[in-house]
């Protein structure tokens, strides 16, 4: 159970790598998370004007989160299995007082005011429903069986409904499929997945119903955004036509000129990717998602490397999830996907969403850190 | 802890694991491929495309302000319009050079140093990119000289735009009010999306309290500019959704005869159209040119407004607070009548002083010698102060204050606009209150002849005054009578007001006094009886100013005019079939007999020699 002079032996031995390992960082995920985090910086400083007041304070975000990544690495997995539970009862119970008592932010009911500070609860249940999920189907026997796969979707369901009714679609579905990423991972059988999909494909008219009208004109913007040139459709053409100008080779830092005269809106924040796409071109654009393509794929080696059903599931449902985000903003911006409140990770000027995806970070690096010693 | 399968199915569930990850991994790749062939798409098949857009086409929302609505009086003559004028207006985010150009402009259109300084103010709350007016009204001049070199100016251009004008400016400033640039403060405050476009906001008067009728909605216009963000071509348009005109029951002649009337004294005229309670007059003065703040007005000229002593920028009619004196007096007998402590024959003797039972200070009377022996109707044409002492004492400051404030004194009119003060009538309540103190007979001895802690508007003054002629029927003032949206006038409705369960005997015995103190042979107001073929009752009043302010200044002249009373008098008429009701207050004026009576009479005499207009 010695688990520290285990990791010590077995990892290597420089002064920078042993300082690393006693702090439960892994390398090449900080070394791609502070790449991003960089192109972040420089690309804000053009979005926003070159101003300098929203560097600074996109900066000390940054540290924050950075620093909250940390502290969860160094948390052994066992506790985040242990607490799941807890946890996830805490993130109902707090989206429940937001939708009760919630201060009014941006229209929506998402933000809890807790006088020092304000507090997002659908944040932190982006995180504790790929926790509880993992814990409910890791303490059974994998692939889960019918009656679990049932309990497992009321999990993912019920916060995914009270996000929805904040109403946030984008976080809502963040958090779905968060959870049934769990699920997948956990051996879902391809037939009941296919089955699920076609479900929800024929739900799709009775979603529509229940759409409010702004997410239906998102919708219809999506299929034919001239329709409405001057509403709805603004941002999705202006977008393409930020990010078709920029051309194989871009503008040049500082270059875009669409953003810049106020034809882009949310440039700063949802839409930067068409700021960047603008500056840096298709190279620059296939270069970040390259970056993007090997954090990804150092998590799922993670998520392969961890050494017990719980660590695995969370580790594979986390990647995933910041995938989704990836896609869902760059699709949103490029003009494939409706116009959904995703940020792109890492990049766009905000700190709630940095937080907790550099917790979700924190929790792969803890896996990986913490594994007991296997002999080869 | 686990269930014992977990261990037991460990090889498959491995198996499984890796398998999932296998198939998420190709997922991913599949979807970033997609992603690269959208991007592939709009970068380089449709780049030209895109980029000739971008280059050329440069395709802007910019919001298209409203027409601001028009303010009329009761006859339809303009109040407030909009005039065409022309701005200078710089996009900051297009300016190569900001401190070169404005240093440049300012040489060749001779902007002053203040402007500019203005303009830097404002330019630092907007986003870069939006339009920010360094000149707000261009002379011929100025729009001659520009266009000539307009094209070095880059990201600077002229706007026609239409520009708010006060055709009466200082004679209605403080009922109309004046729109002003949007502050800091006002643009956290309004909704963004609707003041887009929109450079005035209401700051006082009816354009601050009907703001939101006035302003109407924000259209936006698709243009296309050139590369450096110049108009080229509209493309489309949702037309904006021009604010509501407002009709005031004002009437601008009234308005301006009263004004004058005023002559040389500071002061206030309220009169009301007693069958509907609009507001017909609503002088405050001095005034201020209102159309001087709709351009930004200087420094200097705004610095010499504030510290001038006749307080142009104070809104008397709403906010100044004054002692009624005398003028309470035909509700504190009607108070008498009500709560049964006097009879209208009951006579008491005026010494020329009021002692109260075993003390020996004497509150004196105005007329040193007394008035003898006077009933109500002498008390109230004599205005004998003895006699109101009496009654008062005999009252009791709880009725006095529950009498009164039935008839609206010290609770606000809620008049159509906003700041209003609510002034004040003693109580023995209050005063625990406020200064913790009980309350003294002497107190309210002088609240019986209005002195005292008493304070009302003139306002108040007028609602009482057309209340009590409608017979203890609540007259409820106010300015906008319609309000016309697509040149289609509805009337505002007027909450059903209240009546004042009142003996109509005892208000007839009142009013009856008040005739007299026009018509009476003994009357304080007889001199404004003459040549009227209908009666007027009325009552004059005269104020104490009891005290000059430690850090005002005057000359030694100026002292002797600035303590002198303040003269009022209100008023009613026609006597028999009440149409009009008038408080006027002349600041320093001496007596409200000499004084405030004739302009009272003279507004009274205009109104009535027209046929009413409903």
């Amino acid at each position: 159970m010695n688990t520290e002079t285990r990791q010590e032996q077995f990892h290597s031995s420089s002064l920078v790598g042993k300082l690393l390992r006693k702090l439960h960082i892994d390398i090449p995920l900080l070394a791609g998370l502070l790449l991003l985090s960089a192109l972040s910086l420089t690309v804000l400083y053009s979005a926003g004007n070159q101003n300098m007041a929203i560097l600074t304070k996109q900066l000390i975000r940054m540290a924050i989160a950075f620093g909250f990544m940390i502290v969860l690495a160094h948390i052994n997995p066992q506790q985040f299995q242990r607490h799941s539970t807890l946890l996830y009862g805490l993130g109902i119970f707090l989206l429940i007082a937001v939708l009760l008592m919630g201060d009014i932010g941006k229209g929506a009911q998402r933000w809890l005011n807790l006088g020092f500070f304000r507090f997002q609860p659908s944040e932190m249940i982006k995180i504790t429903t790929p926790m509880m999920v993992a814990r409910y189907l890791a303490d059974h026997p994998l692939p889960p069986r019918l009656k679990q796969i049932g309990f497992a979707a009321i999990l993912i369901f019920l916060p995914t409904l009270l996000i929805a009714k904040q109403p946030d679609l984008g976080t809502a579905i963040l958090v779905a499929s968060s959870g049934a990423a769990v699920l997948f991972f956990a051996g879902l059988s391809w037939r009941l997945l296919l089955a699920t999909i076609a479900f929800l494909a024929s739900l799709t008219p009775i979603l529509w119903y229940f759409m409010r009208d702004y997410q239906r004109k998102r919708v219809m913007t999506l299929l034919d955004p001239e329709a409405d040139p001057l509403g709805a459709g603004y941002h999705i053409i202006q977008s393409k036509i930020a990010i078709g100008s920029g051309g194989i080779s871009g503008k040049g830092w500082l270059g875009s000129t669409q953003s810049k005269l106020d034809f882009l809106p949310e440039s700063s924040t949802d839409f930067i990717f068409a700021v960047f796409a603008e500056e840096f071109g298709l190279s620059g654009c296939a270069g970040l998602l390259l970056l993007y393509l090997l954090i990804i794929t150092r998590s799922l080696y993670i998520a392969v490397q961890a050494q017990d059903s719980y660590s695995r599931l969370l580790a594979g449902s986390l990647t995933f999830t910041f995938f989704v985000y990836i896609f869902v903003n760059i699709g949103m911006v490029i003009g494939i996907l409706p116009v959904v409140g995703v940020p792109l990770p890492l990049i766009s000027y905000g700190g709630t969403s940095m937080v907790t995806l550099l917790g979700g970070f924190g929790i792969l690096m803890s896996i990986h850190t913490h594994r007991k010693f296997l002999p080869t | 802890m686990s269930s014992v399968y977990s261990v037991k199915d460990s090889h498959t569930e491995n198996k499984i694991f890796l398998s999932r990850i296998v198939a998420i991994f190709i997922f991913i790749v599949t979807l970033i491929i997609v992603l690269l062939a959208r991007l592939i798409y709009l970068q380089v098949v449709g780049h030209e495309h895109y980029a000739s857009l971008a280059k050329n086409n440069r395709i802007k929302l910019v919001p298209v302000p409203p027409t601001r609505g028009i303010i009329y009086d009761r006859k339809g003559r303009i109040l407030a319009e909009n005039l065409p004028s022309y701005s200078l207006e710089l996009i900051p985010e297009q300016v190569p050079d900001l401190d070169k150009t404005l240093s440049r402009l300012k040489q060749l259109l001779d902007i002053s140093e203040e402007k500019i300084a203005q303009f830097r103010r404002q330019y630092k709350q907007k986003r870069r990119f939006n339009s920010t007016p360094l000149l707000l009204k261009m002379n011929d001049e100025q729009v001659a000289k520009f266009a000539v070199v307009r094209h070095s100016f880059p990201g600077v251009d002229i706007h026609a735009g239409l520009i708010r004008h006060y055709p009466y400016s200082e004679i209605t400033s403080h009922v109309v009010g004046y729109v002003g640039r949007i502050n800091v403060k006002e643009l956290k405050r309004l909704p963004e999306a609707e003041y887009r476009g929109t450079h005035h906001v209401g700051k006082t008067g009816i354009e601050k309290s009907y703001e939101t009728q006035l302003h109407g909605k924000t259209g936006f216009a698709e243009i296309e500019t050139n590369a450096q963000g110049r108009f080229i071509n509209t493309l489309d348009t949702i037309a904006p959704q021009p604010g509501s005109d407002l009709y005031l029951s004002l009437d601008i002649d009234l308005q301006k005869t009263a004004y004058d009337a005023l002559d040389i004294y500071n002061g206030v005229v309220t009169a009301i159209d007693i069958e509907t309670g609009g507001v017909l007059v609503f002088v405050s003065k001095p005034g201020f040119d209102a159309n001087q703040f709709v351009s930004g007005i200087s420094t200097a000229n705004y610095r010499a407004l504030q510290n001038s002593d006749a307080r142009p920028l104070f809104n008397r009619a709403l906010r100044g607070l004054y002692p009624p004196g005398s003028t309470i007096k035909p509700f504190i007998g009607l108070a008498g009548l009500e709560y049964q402590i006097i009879k209208p024959q009951t006579s008491t003797f005026c010494p020329g002083y009021y002692q109260l039972p075993n003390l020996s200070h004497k509150y004196r009377d105005w007329k040193r010698w007394g008035h003898g022996a006077v009933n109500l109707k002498d008390a109230i044409t004599q205005s004998c102060d003895v006699y109101f002492y009496d009654l008062a004492f005999n009252l009791g400051i709880d009725n006095i204050h529950d009498f009164l404030q039935q008839f609206g004194f010290n609770k606000k009119t809620n008049i159509d606009l906003v700041g209003e003060k609510k002034g004040l009538i003693p109580s023995r309540k209050w005063k625990k209150k406020v200064k913790n103190e009980s309350w003294y007979h002497g107190e309210t001895l002088i609240t019986g002849i209005g002195q005292g802690f008493t304070q009302v508007t003139a306002l108040q003054l007028a609602k009482a005054t057309a209340t009590l002629a409608s017979q203890g029927k609540i007259v409820q003032p106010h300015l906008v009578s319609q309000i016309a949206s697509d040149n289609v006038p509805r009337s505002v409705k007027q909450p059903n007001s209240d009546t004042i369960p009142l003996q109509p005997e005892n208000i007839n015995q009142v009013i009856d006094a008040m005739i007299n103190v026009v018509h009476g042979t003994r009357g304080t107001a007889k001199r404004i009886s003459k040549g009227l073929d209908y009666q007027i009752a009325g009552k004059t009043g005269t104020a104490q100013v009891f005290s000059v302010k430690q850090d005002e200044r005057y000359s030694e002249a100026e002292i002797a005019f600035k303590l002198r009373d303040h003269a009022l008098f209100i008023a009613f008429a026609p006597a028999d079939r009440p149409k009009i009701a008038i408080a006027v207050i002349a600041e320093n004026g001496g007596h409200g007999s000499s004084v405030a009576a004739p302009i009272a009479a003279k507004v009274i005499k205009q109104y009535l020699s027209k046929p009413a207009i409903k």
